[in-house]
Formats: structure tokens, C-alpha cells, sequence
């Protein structure tokens, strides 16, 4: 064509657009937000464990910050931040040592500094009690009452040995404890109900049978006590003699140790190692000490439990609910009524789903159990009391309404040519439903259920009215008879962090800690959370290729 | 094809009697006083433009429109002299004596086995060899089983479109009813797919009474022995296939199957 060519206008843009940046700014605010507190967690809760560099620092004699009177102070940079008030730094230091000096974090001046040093004789020693200890070991007696000096090239193997002894002493006392004493105290608690229960006037042959066994128990129990105590005596027979840095010298018993270790002795391989095994440690142990030491394996394993059985009670319930809802109730005001008070149940605060837990579960349903099945521990209370039983249903109840959505939304997206289909073979109804439709909608109840799980998993506030404690000596499923025990208290990995942060004794010493925590629970609501997606990828895979 | 033969025969035995038929959704009635005998062992076309209520009458003989809120009949439907309306009468048993296949191809997300013996799974029959045998007959006549023979355990949703819908019609054989509903059976096929449908038609029709409902004169006039022509939820023609096309009474029909409107 020979006609002018077209000018394009390069200036001329769509009206409008500029504001996508804006809703990319959104998104950016959000994936940041979701980064930097992930991002947080995970180093604060995954540094808890890498050992850390300790320092033996020197002040001015004059300084204000004398530990103890001592010039000298040993321990790990917790914080460094600028003075309040006067310009230049404070730094904040984990001294360790509480038995000695009564605190286990020191603040001092930067100015006040005269040199820092990284010791490499310095020991970090986890103890039964008063926290880490910081120290120079001197002088160890063994149990066999040989004294070894630090200088001697066999201090080191022997104090591990020594430490080895007594931690499997311990294991056995607990075991012995725990186990063989507290099978005793079971047996004898039933045979004095049995006692009770003779009546009035019993038979002396059988009051008398009874009471020999209570008195044979009670013999066993002796013995096993005795040999508990003897073995608590030996812990205490090893000791080992230490400076800290104040100079002071003290002497602990080796059974007050757990284990040691030289921070500033140590390869990279070797702090490899020890961070495996502290993470090991922390994931597979109790706690100790007001559950600032020590792992959190109930929590875990007490969360877990609490979040399969609260699955378990939802989906039936959830699923059968939608069912009627969506397949057999007449559609109608009535209907849609119950399906908005259905959806708005999802937004009632959880702490009234505690109350009603609480209030329905524990004292009506529980308190009910325990007079008709449990009448003879009374007022001892068995079911009717908190528990994890308990607790899983009132978190079932209160994610009811996630899974009954989400059933119902996954129902409605059954094509209609494929239960004509089935109605047409001279299916009924149900066997429509149950053949048909459900297995076609599972992958959107899957979804529900992982909305569901998600939500229960982190809740906290309804748990502590029904059944969450911060130590429970025993885990809800374990060897004795018989093997799940629903009615027991559990602890419960957001319980935990809120304990940890708010109700520990020493706040600064629990918090990396309460990061540790956070990251596990974080850790496990995913873990559980890729499951349930992975099944629901599954399936619907299955269902790919349908055409409709 | 031997139309001839047809016309020629004696007058075949009434097998579906459609009697004063209304049909209402609420308010809006969609058929009016209808009045048709569908003859045992043919096939038998209903044609007509988009919305004339072939679609509902056809689902109205094996009672698929219960499933639909608001709707009110009146008149009867009999087949073999029974009533399909009879309060009695399961729908279940109904719907085992008269089969349906789709527009839609709409095998279930099962695999091809298991897709062909839903009827006998849902009736509760195990019987391992009895299955085995109802899957082979049923795809044989639905002329699949040399196509799906090494594969019955895989779904049925990987097959291409022809394939799936004649595992619907060998879904609804399988049952072993008297009666086959199709409702645009190949409207969503390609013209090869469409073919071995119209050929499995011809076969099928030796054993079962076949209504189909279609849009396609072409195939309505192929297949066919008896075509209807419905205009606006009334029967304007009802005669022999060849009548229909070569020699329509009413206007509206000849317009309509000439494509004059429609």
C-alpha cells in the first residue's frame, strides 16, 4: 500500500495499569512478611544448639561490673547493644554457674574491657541442675577413689567414662522408678479397691488374702526402693573439683553432670557432631528443670496424638454432616439458615469452644463416665477431668465447621452427568453417594481436613481448660496395659513456647529455647500438613483425566 | 440397511405406550398431551429443535426427572403394559429394565471393569465369574473388547472419546435392560467416532428397544426405523423413518428435516 504509514503514539499507555504495582506491593508485603518470620524462627530456634564460642573477659578493676568482686568473667555473648542512656556498648553474657552466683546473665560495659580471650580449657558442662555450668576443671576423683589432675593426658577419658557410668546409672534408677515401683503402686491401688469393696462384714479369709498380697507388694517395694536408694548413693561417689572464672574453686558430684564439653576445643566436624546430638537430644528427651533443660519429646509426641485423633473424631462427623446437607436436606431457608450458622461457627474465638469443652465435655460427658464406669476412684476423678481425649474432641468440634465447608463444596463439584450416570445403572441414592461421589470428592474433604489440621494443630487457648499440662510424667499411648490411655494429660508443643516465654523462672534463659519450640511446632503442622497434601495429590491424579 | 423390510413386516408389537403425556417444570409447561407407541425391537428417533421436550420425554420414561425439583406430569408412560408412574413400583427395578446412555460421555473415575459391572456391584452380585463374563459379553457388544481387552483394569477416563461413551453403552448393556435411552449419543464424537456408535446401534437393536434422541437428521434418518418430531413440547409427526424424510404430512416436518428452520 502506498498510503502514509501508520504512526504508532509510543507515549499512549492503557489507563489503569499503573496501579498493578500496587498489587504487587501487596503480594511483596506478604511473601516478605511470611519470609522474615520463618526466616526468624529458623535461625534463632536452629542456632540453640551449635555451641558456642566462650570467652574469658578482663574489666578494670575499677569497672562497676566486677562478677562477684572478680575482674575476670568466662562466658557466651548473648547480646551486644549500645547503652541506654551513655553512648558506646553493653554486652550481655551467659556466665552460667547459678549455684555460684545466684544469676546466669551478666551485663558489663564495653568501655570497661580490658582484653578478651577464647580459652581452650574452658569445659561447658550440662548439669542435672542450676542449668550449664562454665568452668576450668582441676582435679576429678574417680568412683574407684583415684584422684586424676587436669595436666594428666587420662583426665579427659576418664571424666567421659566416669560421666558415661552415671548417666546409665540414672537411666536404670528411672526405669526403676518409674516402672517397676510404679507397677507396684498400680497393683496396690486396685487390691486395696478390691478391699473396699468386700462389704460390710467380710470374709476373713479373703480380707486376710488380700492383705498378704498388699504386704507382699509392699515387701517388693522395699527391696526396690533399697536398691534405688543405693544406686542414688553411688552417683555421688566420682566427684570433680573446678575453678570459675571468679577464681573460686567448687566441687560438684559427678551423678550433678550430664555431659561436657570444650567449645573452644573444637573442630568443625566436632561442633558438626555435637549439634546433631543436641538436636537429637532435644527431639528424643524429657524436660527438665521447669522444662528449660532438657527435650520436649511429650510435647511432640502429645501434639501428634492430640492432632490425629482430633482428624479422626472431625471427618466423620464433618463429612456426614455436608452429606446431609448438601445431598439429602430439603434446599430451602431452613437450610441455607443452618449452612450460615455453620460457616459462622468457624469464627467463634476459641476460647469458647474451651469453656463449652470444658463445661460439656469434661464435667457433663466425663464427670458421667466416672460415676457409671470409674465409681470406685471416685472423687478421684478419671475422665472427668481434662485430657487428651477430651481436648481432641473440643478441637474437633471447633474445626467441624472447616471440614463440613469444605465437604460440601467438594460434593457440589460432582458433575451431574455422573450421578444421572449412576442413578441410571438403578443405583440408589446412597450407593450413589457412597460409591460415586465420595470417593470423587475426596481430594476437596482432604482439603478440608488439612485446613482443619492446620487450625488445631497451633490452637492453644481451648487446650489449657481441657486437658494441656505443662510436665505430664506420662505419654498418652505407651507399654502398659492398655497402651492408649485417653483420659491422661498431655503436653502440647504450643503450650510449651507459651510456658516457656511466660511462666519460666528465668525468661532469658528459656527464650532460644521457646525459638527451638516455635520452629518444631512450626515443623510439625507442615510436616503434617505435606501428608495430607501429598495423599490428596494422589488421589486427585487419579481423577485427572476426567473430561467433564 | 433394510428399511424395507420394516415397513414391509407386520405391525410391531407395542412396547412403549406413551398416553396423554403433560409435562411441566413449575410453571412452565414443556409438553402437551402426547400420545406415542414406541414398537419392541427398533429404533425409534426423536427429532426436533433445541428446547421442544425430546430430552425430557426421553427422561421421563426411566423417571430421570425425579431427581429434578417441581416438575408435575400427567398422563401415563406404560411399558410392556406397566405403568412407570405405579406408586409401587421401585425406581431401582425401573431403571434396571430400561438403560440410559448420554450426551456426555460420563464413565465413572473407575477403571473400564469396574465401569461395565456397576450395575451388577450396586445390585450386590460377587460372583467372580459371572463379572468376568458380563464385562466380556457387554463390550463385545458394545464392540469395544478387542480395543480394551488387555487393558479392563485401567480407568476408563484415559480412553479417547468414542471409546468412553461405548463403555457407557456397555455400561448400560451390561445391566441387561429391554430398553436403551440415548440422549445425543454422539454429539460430542467426530464423524469416525459417530460411525461405530451408528454401527453398534444397528447391532444393538436386534436385542433392545432403542430410543434415541438426536439433532443430527442425517443420523436420525440412518439409524432409525420410526421417527418422532416434536415442536414446542407437541408430537407433530410420528412415522416411519422413510415416511418422515421422503414424504412428510405436515408442513413444520418437511421444513424442519429439509433445514428450513430449526
Amino acid at each position: 500500500m502506498d498510503s502514509q504509514p501508520t504512526q504508532f503514539d509510543f507515549n499512549v499507555r492503557p489507563k489503569g495499569e499503573v496501579q498493578v504495582w500496587l498489587t504487587a506491593a501487596g503480594l511483596a508485603t506478604g511473601v516478605l512478611m511470611v519470609v522474615g518470620l520463618l526466616g526468624l524462627v529458623f535461625w534463632q530456634g536452629i542456632t540453640v544448639f551449635w555451641p558456642h564460642t566462650v570467652v574469658e573477659i578482663e574489666l578494670r578493676e575499677d569497672s562497676s561490673f566486677l562478677l562477684d568482686g572478680s575482674p575476670v568473667v568466662a562466658g557466651v555473648i548473648t547480646k551486644k547493644q549500645a547503652k541506654a542512656k551513655a553512648s558506646g556498648e553493653e554486652w550481655q553474657l551467659f556466665v552460667g554457674n547459678k549455684d555460684a552466683y545466684g544469676f546466669m546473665f551478666h551485663y558489663l560495659d564495653e568501655a570497661d574491657i580490658i582484653s578478651v580471650r577464647e580459652p581452650v580449657d574452658i569445659v561447658v558442662a550440662e548439669r542435672m541442675e542450676y542449668g550449664d555450668g562454665v568452668f576450668y576443671p582441676e582435679e576429678l576423683v574417680t568412683e574407684a577413689g583415684e584422684v586424676i589432675a587436669v595436666t594428666e593426658a587420662s583426665f579427659y577419658p576418664s571424666l567421659e567414662a566416669g560421666l558415661d557410668t552415671v548417666n546409665d546409672r540414672r537411666a536404670e534408677i528411672r526405669v526403676l522408678e518409674r516402672k517397676k515401683i510404679g507397677r507396684i503402686n498400680r497393683e496396690m491401688k486396685s487390691l486395696r479397691t478390691d478391699l473396699r469393696h468386700l462389704g460390710d462384714e467380710p470374709l476373713p479369709d479373703e480380707t486376710e488374702a488380700i492383705q498378704s498380697s498388699i504386704d507382699q507388694l509392699q515387701a517388693e517395694y522395699e527391696v526396690l526402693a533399697a536398691e534405688a536408694r543405693a544406686l542414688r548413693n553411688e552417683q555421688h561417689k566420682g566427684s570433680l573439683r573446678y575453678r570459675i572464672s571468679t577464681g573460686e574453686v567448687r566441687t560438684e558430684a559427678l551423678g550433678d553432670l550430664i555431659r561436657i564439653h570444650r567449645p573452644n576445643d573444637m573442630s568443625l566436624l566436632g561442633r558438626m557432631s555435637f549439634f546433631v546430638g543436641e538436636l537429637w537430644r532435644f527431639l528424643t528427651e524429657s524436660p527438665r528443670e521447669a522444662n528449660t533443660e532438657g527435650g520436649i519429646f511429650p510435647a511432640i509426641f502429645g501434639t501428634f496424638i492430640m492432632t490425629l485423633l482430633m482428624s479422626i473424631a472431625v471427618m466423620p462427623f464433618g463429612v456426614l454432616a455436608a452429606i446431609y446437607l448438601r445431598e439429602y436436606a430439603k434446599q430451602g431457608p431452613f437450610v441455607r439458615g443452618v449452612r450460615i450458622a455453620v460457616n459462622n461457627l468457624a469464627g467463634v474465638p476459641s476460647i469458647v469452644f474451651g469453656v463449652f469443652g470444658l463445661g460439656f465435655f469434661v464435667y457433663f460427658v466425663g464427670g458421667t463416665i466416672d460415676q457409671v464406669f470409674f465409681s470406685d476412684d471416685l472423687p478421684t476423678a478419671t475422665f472427668g477431668t481434662g485430657g487428651i481425649f477430651w481436648a481432641s474432641l473440643t478441637l474437633a468440634l471447633m474445626t467441624v465447621p472447616v471440614v463440613v465447608v469444605a465437604t460440601e463444596e467438594a460434593l457440589a463439584s460432582v458433575p451431574r452427568g455422573v450421578r444421572e450416570a449412576s442413578l441410571a445403572c438403578g443405583a440408589s441414592k446412597w450407593q450413589t453417594i457412597q460409591r460415586i461421589v465420595l470417593p470423587v470428592s475426596t481430594p476437596g474433604i482432604l482439603t478440608g481436613l488439612i485446613l482443619a489440621m492446620a487450625r488445631g494443630a497451633g490452637e492453644v487457648a481451648p487446650l489449657m481448660l481441657v486437658g494441656v499440662v505443662k510436665l505430664s510424667p506420662n505419654l498418652p499411648l505407651d507399654g502398659e496395659f492398655p497402651y492408649a490411655h485417653l483420659e491422661r494429660k498431655f503436653m502440647h508443643l504450643g503450650f510449651h513456647i507459651f510456658d516457656l516465654g511466660f511462666q519460666s523462672p528465668d525468661s532469658e534463659a528459656a527464650r532460644p529455647i521457646v525459638f527451638a519450640t516455635t520452629l518444631l511446632l512450626i515443623t510439625l503442622v507442615v510436616v503434617m500438613n505435606l501428608a495430607a497434601i501429598i495423599i490428596r495429590n494422589r488421589l486427585r491424579r487419579k481423577y485427572l483425566s476426567s473430561t467433564f | 440397511m433394510d428399511k424395507d423390510s420394516s415397513t414391509n413386516s407386520p405391525p410391531p408389537e407395542k412396547f412403549i405406550q406413551i398416553e396423554n403425556f403433560n409435562f411441566s417444570y413449575g410453571q412452565n409447561q414443556v409438553l402437551h398431551n402426547l400420545n406415542l407407541d414406541i414398537p419392541k425391537g427398533q429404533v425409534t428417533a426423536f427429532i426436533g429443535p433445541s428446547g421442544c421436550g425430546k430430552s425430557t420425554l426421553l427422561r421421563s420414561i426411566n423417571r430421570m426427572n425425579d431427581l429434578v425439583d417441581g416438575v408435575n406430569y400427567e398422563g401415563d408412560i406404560r411399558i410392556n403394559g406397566e405403568s412407570v408412574f405405579n406408586p409401587l413400583l421401585e425406581v431401582i427395578s425401573l431403571r434396571k429394565r430400561v438403560g440410559m446412555v448420554f450426551q456426555k460421555s460420563n464413565p465413572f473415575p473407575k477403571s473400564i471393569y469396574e465401569n461395565v459391572i456397576y450395575s451388577l456391584r450396586v445390585a450386590g452380585r460377587t460372583k467372580k465369574s459371572e463379572l468376568d463374563q458380563v464385562v466380556e459379553e457387554s463390550l463385545r457388544g458394545a464392540a469395544l473388547w478387542d480395543e480394551v481387552k488387555d487393558r479392563l483394569h485401567e480407568s476408563a477416563l484415559g480412553l479417547s472419546g468414542g471409546q468412553m461413551q461405548r463403555v457407557c453403552i456397555a455400561r448400560a448393556i451390561a445391566n441387561q435392560p429391554e430398553v436403551i435411552l440415548m440422549d445425543e449419543p454422539c454429539s460430542a464424537l467426530d464423524p469416525i467416532a459417530t460411525g461405530r456408535i451408528e454401527e453398534l446401534i444397528h447391532a444393538l437393536k436386534e436385542r433392545y428397544t432403542i430410543v434415541i434422541v438426536t439433532h443430527n437428521m442425517q443420523q436420525a434418518a440412518r439409524v432409525s426405523q420410526n421417527t418422532a418430531f416434536f415442536y414446542l413440547g407437541e408430537l407433530i409427526e410420528y412415522s416411519p423413518t422413510d415416511d418422515i424424510f421422503m414424504r412428510p404430512k405436515e408442513k413444520q416436518t418437511e421444513a424442519y428435516v429439509t433445514g428450513r428452520f430449526g
